[in-house]
């Protein structure tokens, strides 16, 4: 079931000018893997993401997400992936069913269909009881978790995850894991990123990005391995300070 | 004091970075002034005029031919006698009756002056001054004419009469309108948003755990919009007189006077602003709404105060910009001194002292 | 010249933003406010800088008392809130310069106090600080906070957002900062950052949940923690979920850290049961509780 790739990329550059914020990068996610994308600030997993989801255009390069091109079909990549990131997740001053009926409606779900997903939804993250509440007065972890049903709710291929978990707490951050476990145990892709170390061991395979270039990518345990450490915290230490 | 000067020095970084914003700080005055100056000073082309000649001799056929040969009017009708002038009007083509009196070429001659009366229909009171300013003009063009042929002078003296809007509100009115919108605007709304986007950017709260006291943070916010104020009031006063000929009767410097207080007063709105909004799009609201339109509908500055119902004449008591245009307005058209708008000037002066006042015991030393 | 609140409350209208919160920071301590997003941080950061008043309770800074001698601390502490209040459209040198001016002083004067952390940032001094990294950010952010050499450094979330290599650095500065003499309160979100501290204290909606070293925080853990792996994680976690005598049950990294709630427990069994549950590749090992083990520990109460 893990064979199919569902992302493909190829010498993917985005320059801004002489600078190269992606530096050819190359890779491949299958399908329901978590894909740790990791890297320090101003690395360049930003411009990265924004290629893959169609919202920036890249310089060279092939990419694939979805079966589609990111240069041509950029419509058709946003209409099956999710994405959800830490600065805009949801509208706070639109309670929780507002926010979903929004989402929902915006991806194309039918009023029913709407109304079916939000139930089960709400019921598993033990929200139906807030769902007139307005977004903007629960707790952050709630939001997030809120935050990535909403991303699911159109059934999308990929969900691209951008440091889903900063500042939230340790318990609210695991329950939110076992949310990306499930999604992915169901065949949905997850690309994350994240500044938890820890987290990254969550995941399938990790990339690291360093100046615009992907240094190391394999399972975390082979990471570990290829750096003789016990962390992959030692292991983006190691990476990030080389190159500096 | 070095502090202070600092923190001038970083308002002033703010402002020049801000390229777009300087453009149209300074842009706007220019392009509004240009805008109301042509709009209002339209040119006249063949306008419908009426001749009562009660002298019909040389002088006055001279005049008027003078008057129908250039491009600016058109003679569409002879009349005989002064009650007739009412019904000309009323049938609305014809904007301007010209009165010569009786013994017109005599009295020029004899008495080196003679009289004629310009009659215009001020229903469109911009139109009824151009005429007023372009038969002058005329008549000016004649006499220097003859004078030079006959070495004499003399002297006619045109006895101008609007009908309708005897006053003529609303000429030239622009210019201290305009200065007004633009002062307001500049201080007040700059200001605010200058003060609430330290709020929003959270710097406000290293500013409050800083030595800096309070009244200096304030004081710094509005130093450099004064400047930026000055010389756009100035840009401003300039344009007028220069390409629209705006007469500046009264003193340049009770002008400069009664402005820079006018810019406190809206500096001082700016800061009462400032501390009841928490974000610069709050606070640009406010300044828009809650101050801009007031000054441009119940200043006077379009609508005629007089003209308004009586509870709208008195809520206009409140607004500054009213007393400003006011002031302005006397000492641009009507060269009027201290002594005539001493009165706006303390109301001015009593408006302001209350914004500082309340703005100060509004002004939080902490965040809640 | 160390901190000390005793039982600080505070509202906004009707939320409670933090409660009966009493700690004292020792002169010359770096202190760890330990806790997730919308716990009381900031409220604490902000009443101990004079910024807020409390509803209750009592607190100094430097022995000043944060109500009657406001201008005093105001004059003394460095205060760096969250998101790096800076002025993007400034340059980095601006900015410090900027800072130094208003706190009476100058860059050259307090030169040796920034000096490792401004060269780092130096080569992009002329640089907008709208246009810098979050790492530079927060550099140039500790420099325009130090400027006037402040007795107590106040750092509300300095490394939130910040990649692992700038906040390892970041950390590093921070003791080198103490060892001349500082007092630093700081706050963060990332428990792994508590062990960095001399002491902590662990917070949770508004509430202190201990106070303590970080090793005796951990130490106080009351049960045994087994990290358990096997090829399926997600159902791996379910299964433990399920399971009767299950106490506690977290993914950690690659392991998940469970708790039994029995006296005697014997891995055997728990392999037997995952094995029976079509688990494959289970390990099973005993562990250390780490501060997060701790914290959740706390916070179930």
């Amino acid at each position: 079931m893990k064979n199919e790739n569902v992302i493909e990329v190829e010498n993917l550059t985005k320059a801004f000018g002489a600078f190269k914020a992606v530096n050819a990068i190359s890779f491949e996610v299958k399908k329901g893997e978590i894909f740790g994308f990791l890297g320090a600030n101003g690395a360049g997993k930003t411009t990265a993401i924004k290629m893959l989801i169609g919202i920036s255009h890249p310089t060279s390069g092939k990419a694939k997400v979805v079966d589609f091109d990111v240069y041509t079909q950029p419509e058709a990549i946003k209409r099956n992936i999710g994405y959800m990131s830490q600065r805009f997740a949801l509208y706070d001053d639109l309670t929780v069913q507002e926010n979903i009926n929004f989402f929902g409606g915006i991806y194309g779900l039918s009023r029913k269909a709407i109304r079916q997903k939000s139930k089960d939804s709400l019921v598993e993250l033990g929200m139906h009881e807030i769902s007139s509440k307005l977004v903007g007065s629960l707790p952050l972890g709630w939001k997030q978790k809120l935050s990535f049903s909403v991303a699911l709710l159109h059934e999308p291929k990929i969900v691209f995850l951008d440091e889903p978990t900063g500042g939230v707490d340790p318990i609210t951050r695991r329950q939110f894991w076992e949310m990306i476990y499930k999604a992915a145990d169901q065949g949905t892709t997850i690309f994350v990123t994240t500044h938890y170390m820890d987290e990254a061991e969550y995941c399938d395979r990790v990339s690291i990005m360093v100046e615009g270039k992907i240094e190391a990518l394999d399972t975390p345990k082979n990471l570990k391995q290829q750096f003789k450490v016990a962390s992959m915290n030692e292991v983006f230490l190691k990476l990030a300070r080389n190159i500096e | 004091m070095k502090r202070f000067i600092g923190f001038i020095r970083k308002e002033f970084y703010h402002i020049f970075r801000d390229r777009r914003s300087l453009f149209i700080l300074f842009g706007m005055p220019i392009a509004q002034i240009l805008l109301f100056g042509f709009a209002i000073t339209n040119e006249i082309n063949n306008v419908n005029i009426a001749i009562l000649d009660h002298s019909k001799d040389t002088s006055t056929l001279e005049i008027i031919n003078k008057i129908s040969n250039s491009k600016y009017f058109s003679i569409k009708q002879i009349i005989s006698r002064e009650a007739e002038i009412e019904s000309v009007f009323q049938k609305g083509k014809i904007k301007a009756v010209l009165n010569f009196e009786k013994d017109f070429g005599r009295n020029l001659i004899k008495k080196k002056s003679a009289q004629i009366q310009i009659i215009t229909d001020a229903t469109d009171p911009n139109t009824a001054n151009s005429i007023t300013n372009y038969i002058n003009a005329i008549l000016q063009n004649y006499l220097q004419e003859k004078n030079k042929s006959i070495q004499l002078d003399y002297q006619i003296i045109p006895q101008t009469r609007m009908v309708y809007n005897q006053e003529l509100k609303s000429v030239f009115l622009f210019v201290p309108g305009v200065m007004t919108i633009i002062l307001m605007l500049v201080s007040a709304m700059m200001t605010s948003i200058s003060i609430t986007r330290e709020k929003e950017l959270g710097t406000m709260e290293i500013l409050l755990v800083s030595p800096l006291k309070p009244f200096q943070v304030i004081i710094g916010k509005v130093v450099p919009y004064i400047f930026l104020s000055i010389i756009n009031a100035a840009v401003i006063v300039l344009l007028s007189i220069f390409i629209f000929k705006m007469p500046v009767e009264g003193s340049l410097i009770l002008l400069g006077a009664e402005s820079v207080l006018f810019i406190i007063t809206s500096l001082a709105l700016g800061i009462l602003i400032s501390t009841i909004s928490d974000t610069q799009q709050s606070a640009m609201m406010i300044s828009l709404m809650g101050l801009m339109l007031p000054v441009i509908l119940l200043s006077g500055f379009i609508f005629p105060i007089s003209s308004m119902p009586a509870p709208l004449q008195v809520i206009s008591n409140i607004i500054p910009a009213k007393w400003f245009i006011i002031i302005i307005k006397g000492i641009m058209l009507k060269g009027v001194g201290l002594a005539f708008v001493w009165k706006e000037t303390l109301i001015l002066i009593g408006m302001t002292v209350f914004f500082i006042a309340v703005s100060v015991k509004k002004y939080k030393i902490r965040l809640d | 010249m160390g901190i000390s609140l005793s039982n600080i409350d505070k509202s906004y209208k009707k939320q409670i933003a933090v409660r009966n919160i009493t700690f004292d920071v020792n002169p010359g301590e770096l202190f760890g406010l330990i806790g997730p997003d919308g716990a009381g941080k900031t409220t604490i950061f902000r009443i101990l800088t004079t910024l807020l008043l409390p509803d209750n309770g009592k607190a100094t800074v430097a022995g000043l008392d944060i109500i009657k001698d406001y201008k005093a601390i105001r004059n003394s502490v460095g205060y760096m809130p969250g998101r790096f209040s800076l002025y993007q459209d400034l340059t980095v040198e601006e900015n410090l310069n900027f800072f130094a001016t208003i706190f009476g002083t100058t860059i050259a004067e307090n030169y040796d106090l920034i000096k490792d952390i401004y060269e780092q940032i130096a080569p992009f001094k002329d640089r907008r600080a709208g246009k810098l990294s979050g790492g530079m950010k927060q550099k140039l952010a500790l420099s325009c906070a130090l400027i006037h050499k402040p007795k107590v450094l106040f750092l509300d979330e300095p490394t939130t957002g910040v990649d692992p290599v700038s906040r390892k650095e970041f950390w590093e500065m921070l003791k080198r900062l103490q060892k001349r003499g500082i007092t630093i309160l700081v706050s963060t979100p990332y428990m792994d950052e508590a062990a960095l501290c001399d002491r902590i204290a662990l917070i949770q909606d508004g509430e202190i949940l201990a106070i303590d070293m970080p090793q005796a925080v951990v130490n106080k853990f009351p049960k045994d923690i087994y990290n358990v792996k096997a090829d399926n994680m997600y159902k791996l976690i379910q299964t433990l979920q399920r399971y009767e005598h299950t106490y506690s049950v977290f993914p950690f990294g690659e392991f998940v850290h469970y708790t039994d709630k029995r006296v005697i427990f014997k891995t055997a069994e728990l392999q037997q049961h995952l094995e029976s549950s079509g688990l494959n590749g289970i390990t099973i090992a005993p562990t250390h509780a780490d501060i997060e083990d701790a914290f959740m520990e706390l916070a179930k109460k």
